[in-house]
């Protein structure tokens, strides 16, 4: 069934968006990430006019880090403070992600940028998360104990000034790499449009040392804020967000999360690591091959004049 | 002798009374009209595509040059203009990277041709170029004319064929059919991103391969009901449409949470 979408000006499968909505929730749901790293490339492979994908995917990443967050909420794994930290510093990010996301749609580089983005973000994220996990696996083969986390242990970040105290997540930390982690999440969603949960969550237990159980759910609950953000200002500067395009997406979505949250407590914690890691790892080798691979036709066009 | 001058005299002046009926005996010039069903088609949820019929009728034609099926017209349907920047991909670094750009003012975002037979049969590719018609002939303005005619000529090609392979520049041989010696029926594809927007119906009237005469109706596409308002509002009210897409995703979660739950 064919349907038209009105501000990508283009008809669609509607069975082929519920699928895909689907198959991204379904493993946003085991993985505990948005999903638009995943949904925003599959969006562009399937004709989407790539800034109306990234505008898009943001609105959809509210949808399934809402639902996300709730659970948490319930379950009393959200830091609240910590959130509103990373937020603050993602509002700041995520407008100046706009500025450069509008440059470079004018200067006929923002496919370019994306994909580059994607490709050393997935890349790295997912060979750190591979190696990581691919460890702990042995690890546990091998009978050891897996290793935990030293309270005790403290690297540069914890030297930093303007300490703050997060009681939920039992971390006495500066704010300052708080508000760049938050600021750096936010640029990325509004470039890529993603949430930027694949960086957020490892980058919040490596660096940060937070909890491990309360990451996701503060994770989710910053997201919220900064997709929206970001779906807001796209909406209102670059008139992107399709919405019968991200309904689609989101119904499919929000389904295949709740089977995905299911599937994904069956696994064990490193067995997921390392199937997210594969699974981010294949999407950049797929963009990086765009990159390099003579592509079918050197030319493309765009309408011109647009700011 | 006088009786045959006064008879010639005649003949002459009969001749000229003959002649002034005369210029309306010859054939008056052939012309050509074309009628839409409608001045306005909606694009609805389901479009995917559509084939527009257009009915044209030929006037005064020559029945003999009918019957030999020497008339030929050409319909286009010319989407709306808009400047278009053509891009080049080029390889730095290994990475393949835009780098050349050419911009074009008012490009016909897109253009559909039905012809009675291939455009080669009908007439020369210079009268094509005089008319500007054709997706191979249509003239393209360079904003800058000052770069060299190869490149202009390089990146119009690539124009043209990038507009082709979506569809949105199409042409369909053997669409304009004659349905009696001076009825024609036409019909042109509208793709299915086709543009929204004034578009101009022309058609093209040749004898023998000689351009004879045109005539154009206009046909406004826009998007139907829901479709139009929701693309108004998201240009108009575009906060107001930023906030409902929160909502609408935050709404999404939380019913999809209490519809789906499975822990």
């Amino acid at each position: 069934m064919g349907i038209y979408l009105p501000i990508a000006e283009i008809s669609v499968n509607v069975f082929v968006l519920l699928a895909m909505g689907a198959a991204v929730g379904f493993l946003s749901g085991m993985f505990g990430v948005g999903g638009g790293f995943l949904i925003t490339p599959l969006l562009i492979f399937y004709n989407i006019p790539p800034a109306i994908a990234v505008a898009t995917g943001a609105n959809q990443v509210i949808a399934s880090s809402f639902s996300g967050a709730l659970s948490h909420f319930k379950r009393g794994t959200l830091d609240f403070k910590l959130g509103g930290v990373l937020l603050a510093g993602g509002i700041v990010g995520s407008t100046a992600g706009i500025f450069v996301f509008a440059l470079l749609r004018r200067l006929g580089q923002l496919d370019l940028f994306i994909s580059l983005l994607y490709v050393v973000l997935l890349g790295t994220v997912g060979g750190l998360m591979l190696v990581e996990s691919v460890n702990a696996l042995r690890a546990s083969r091998s009978g050891a104990a897996p290793v935990l986390k030293k309270s005790g242990q403290h690297n540069w970040i914890h030297r930093l000034p303007f300490k703050m105290r997060f009681r939920a997540s039992k971390l006495f930390v500066s704010v300052i790499p708080v508000l760049g982690l938050g600021a750096g999440i936010g640029f990325l969603s509004s470039i890529m449009g993603v949430g930027g949960g694949f960086i957020m969550v490892p980058a919040l237990i490596y660096l940060l040392k937070v909890p491990t159980n309360v990451v996701i759910g503060t994770s989710l609950f910053q997201i919220i804020f900064t997709s929206a953000y970001t779906t807001l200002v796209h909406a209102t500067t670059n008139q992107t967000v399709d919405v019968i395009l991200a309904f689609l997406l989101m119904a499919g979505g929000v389904a295949g999360a709740q089977y995905g949250a299911k599937a994904g407590q069956r696994l064990r914690g490193e067995q997921l690591r390392a199937l997210l890691a594969m699974l981010v790892l294949a999407v950049a080798i797929r963009l990086a091959a765009d990159l390099f691979v003579t592509p079918p036709n050197l030319y493309s066009l765009s309408a011109a004049g647009l700011n | 002798m006088a009786a045959r001058r006064a008879f010639a005299a005649a003949v002459s002046l009969s001749m000229l009374f003959a002649l002034s009926p005369a210029t309306a005996q010859t054939p008056p010039a052939e012309s050509i009209q074309i009628g839409l069903s409608t001045d306005a088609i909606s694009i609805t949820a389901g479009f995917s595509g559509a084939d527009l019929t257009i009915f044209g009728s030929l006037e005064n034609p020559d029945p003999l040059i009918a019957r030999q099926g020497r008339y030929d017209v050409i319909v286009v349907l010319e989407g709306p203009p808009r400047p278009v920047v053509v891009r080049r991909k080029d390889r730095v670094l290994g990475v393949w990277i835009n780098l050349d750009s050419e911009t074009f003012e008012n490009v016909p975002v897109s253009y559909s041709v039905a012809t009675t037979r291939p455009l080669q049969d009908i007439a020369e590719p210079a009268k094509y170029k005089q008319l500007s018609l054709g997706a191979q002939n249509l003239y393209m303005k360079p904003a800058d004319e000052t770069d060299s005619p190869a490149t202009i000529e390089e990146f119009t090609a690539a124009l043209r064929d990038r507009k082709a392979a979506t569809g949105l520049y199409s042409e369909n041989v053997g669409g304009v059919q004659f349905l009696s010696q001076n009825l024609f029926r036409a019909t042109v594809r509208l793709a299915p991103n086709v543009p929204v927007g004034t578009h101009k119906a022309r058609a093209f009237l040749f004898k023998s391969g000689m351009f004879v005469k045109e005539s154009s109706a206009q046909l406004e596409i826009r998007k139907s009901g829901f479709e139009q308002s929701v693309f108004r509002v998201a240009h108009d009210d575009s906060f107001l449409y930023g906030v409902f897409a929160i909502s609408l995703a935050m709404l999404t979660g939380w019913l999809g949470r209490l519809i789906f739950r499975k822990d």
